[in-house]
């Protein structure tokens, strides 16, 4: 335990020791602010709730997410600095698991910054607060399912570029999977057995659900699992490739 | 004399897909042992090492590390052993106490004693002066301390370096020799270097690499004595008036397999039978016919040639 807090520090000293937190939080907080007012148009709705803030969270996270992913071991490879990491008595689940909760802990903090909006939404009138806080949860959960995609990812390369675009592409499948866009290319040729399959493991729908105030046990069954297959698949990647 | 093996390769073999990097070596390191790994570039020296401190799997073969199987135990092994990989690498956020204390948080050190573990290995490493420094505005030869350092923060039995003097300057790479050769007592120490005099100056074994193979196993002077120039006698005089009687009273003394005269340095280079030394006679010589002696002098050996002869030999 004591070494995966050890790793999760330094992976999150990392994150502010560059810019690349500050300008993180002041363009997630931003197009929060946009997404939010503009296209949602939050005001003009007259309603004391958040769903306009939340229902663009899939969208915002496909592009800033994988930023935050995408250095967690293409940049180890790069520097070399995993030889160092990996020749230390650690295992690779400790690795892996300090990076992910590194990460997931920043996407935290990004996300309990957007308390402004939830002051407004009180000030100005009534809202359910318990749903907004089921909102809150359910959007953390999904943070992370978006970063066990692409930690895994990163494990592949050591270019952050080619590991932030995959990371795109592979979570955007997972946003899109309960959508005609997906479904439709293994309608006809796949049981549908397998193709409910598919749908159900859609991102968006298990976001949704929560979104709707009510924490169902699946729901938190799927993100969880979600991100532990993921990260399964990041250790034996980093096993097998870290000396490549 | 067995617990003394603190390394133990057998029969090594590491393939990239068709290419044979490592091709069955074998050798041992003992506690007290420097050993000194030579060779070309590509030669497998990085990928031994690698194989050592369970970075990366070998294809076939065994090493233990004070008779562990790495394989098997690799956290064991891991608390052990000191590596400084090739280009020392580092985070380069970080400073250097922030690198060092990490280091020493994952080695399992707290408070007091973690204090004094990174003292003693920034005192080590003589790194005071960039002790708030981020690593990635430091020199070369201080990124290289850095990385020596935190191989050596928990005072390891086994110390691995992969070229731990490269990119130092001539008083840098004096001071990590005395370091080296002050830890080694009580240590088994493998390092790797293109560096020949360094061999010289802190091994007490050294093993040359070659294509995979290990094509010398022995100790420096071993080496030396294979060179062709090894025991050969150079004499310089004050007055070199008639070189080639000088030449032919030389090739007459006993032991003597050949004498030539070398004009742009102004001196004779005697070469000696095989294994005989001559440098008696020669001075005898010098004495009896009073020449006015400005130097007389044994040459132990050019390291590079030997090192040359023995790695082109293996290639062609």
């Amino acid at each position: 335990m004591n070494i995966i807090k050890s790793i999760l520090k330094r992976e999150l000293g990392s994150y502010f020791s560059t810019p690349l937190a500050y300008v993180f939080i002041v363009i997630f907080l931003a197009l929060n602010g946009a997404f939010t007012f503009y296209i949602g148009g939050w005001f003009e709705r007259e309603q004391a709730d958040l769903i306009p803030f939340f229902d663009y969270h899939p969208l915002l996270y496909l592009f800033l997410i994988p930023a935050l992913s995408m250095r967690l071991w293409a940049e180890e490879r790069k520097s070399g600095t995993i030889e160092l990491l990996m020749t230390l008595p650690i295992t690779t689940f400790q690795a892996v698991s300090g990076k992910f909760l590194a990460a997931w802990l920043f996407s935290g903090i990004a996300l309990v910054l957007t308390f402004p909006i939830w002051i407004t939404v009180n000030y100005i009138g009534n809202p359910d607060n318990p749903v907004i806080l089921a909102c809150y949860i359910g959007s953390f959960l999904m943070a992370g399912a978006y970063l066990s995609i692409g930690s895994c990812v990163s494990a592949f390369t050591q270019n952050q570029v080619i590991a932030f675009v995959i990371a795109v592409v592979i979570c955007f499948v997972f946003v899109l999977s309960g959508t005609p866009l997906v479904l439709d290319l293994f309608q006809g040729w796949l049981p549908q057995i397998l193709i409910n399959t598919i749908s159900s493991l859609s991102i968006t729908t298990h976001f949704n659900s929560i979104m709707k105030g009510v924490i169902d046990i699946r729901d938190i069954v799927f993100f969880v699992s979600f991100i532990a297959c993921w990260l399964l698949a990041n250790i034996y990647i980093v096993e097998l490739r870290k000396a490549d | 004399m067995t617990s003394n093996i603190k390394i133990s390769v057998q029969n090594l073999h590491k393939n990239f897909a068709s290419f044979k990097a490592i091709n069955n070596i074998s050798f041992n390191v003992r506690e007290g042992e420097v050993l000194g790994f030579l060779g070309p570039n590509g030669a497998g020296k990085s990928t031994t090492m690698k194989m050592i401190t369970g970075f990366m799997a070998p294809s076939t073969g065994t090493i233990l590390v004070d008779g562990l199987d790495v394989q098997k135990h690799p956290r064991e092994i891991k608390k052990i052993i000191g590596y400084l990989p090739e280009g020392a690498p580092a985070y380069a956020d970080m400073t250097t106490v922030g690198f060092l204390s990490f280091i020493a948080d994952i080695r399992g050190y707290r408070g007091k004693e973690k204090k004094q573990r990174i003292d003693t290995a920034i005192e080590k490493a003589n790194l005071g002066s960039v002790y708030r420094k981020t690593i990635e505005n430091l020199s070369k030869g201080f990124k290289r301390r850095v990385g020596l350092a935190q191989a050596i923060l928990h005072d390891p039995l086994i110390l691995i370096m992969d070229e731990p003097t490269d990119g130092l300057d001539p008083n840098q790479k004096h001071e990590v020799r005395e370091l080296i050769n002050e830890m080694s007592r009580d240590k088994a120490i493998l390092i790797s270097t293109h560096i020949l005099e360094e061999v010289d100056a802190i091994c007490n074994r050294t093993a040359i690499l070659s294509q995979g193979k290990i094509v010398f196993d022995g100790t420096p002077q071993q080496l030396q004595a294979m060179s062709d120039s090894h025991n050969t006698v150079r004499l310089s005089l004050m007055d070199m008036l008639n070189p080639n009687s000088i030449q032919k009273k030389l090739l007459a003394l006993q032991g003597v397999a050949g004498a030539y005269y070398e004009t742009e340095r102004n001196s004779f280079v005697i070469i000696p039978d095989t294994g005989s030394s001559i440098i008696n006679q020669v001075s005898l010589m010098a004495r009896d016919e009073k020449w006015k002696v400005q130097e007389v002098f044994v040459t132990t050996g050019q390291l590079d040639e030997v090192f040359r002869n023995i790695t082109t030999q293996t290639t062609q």
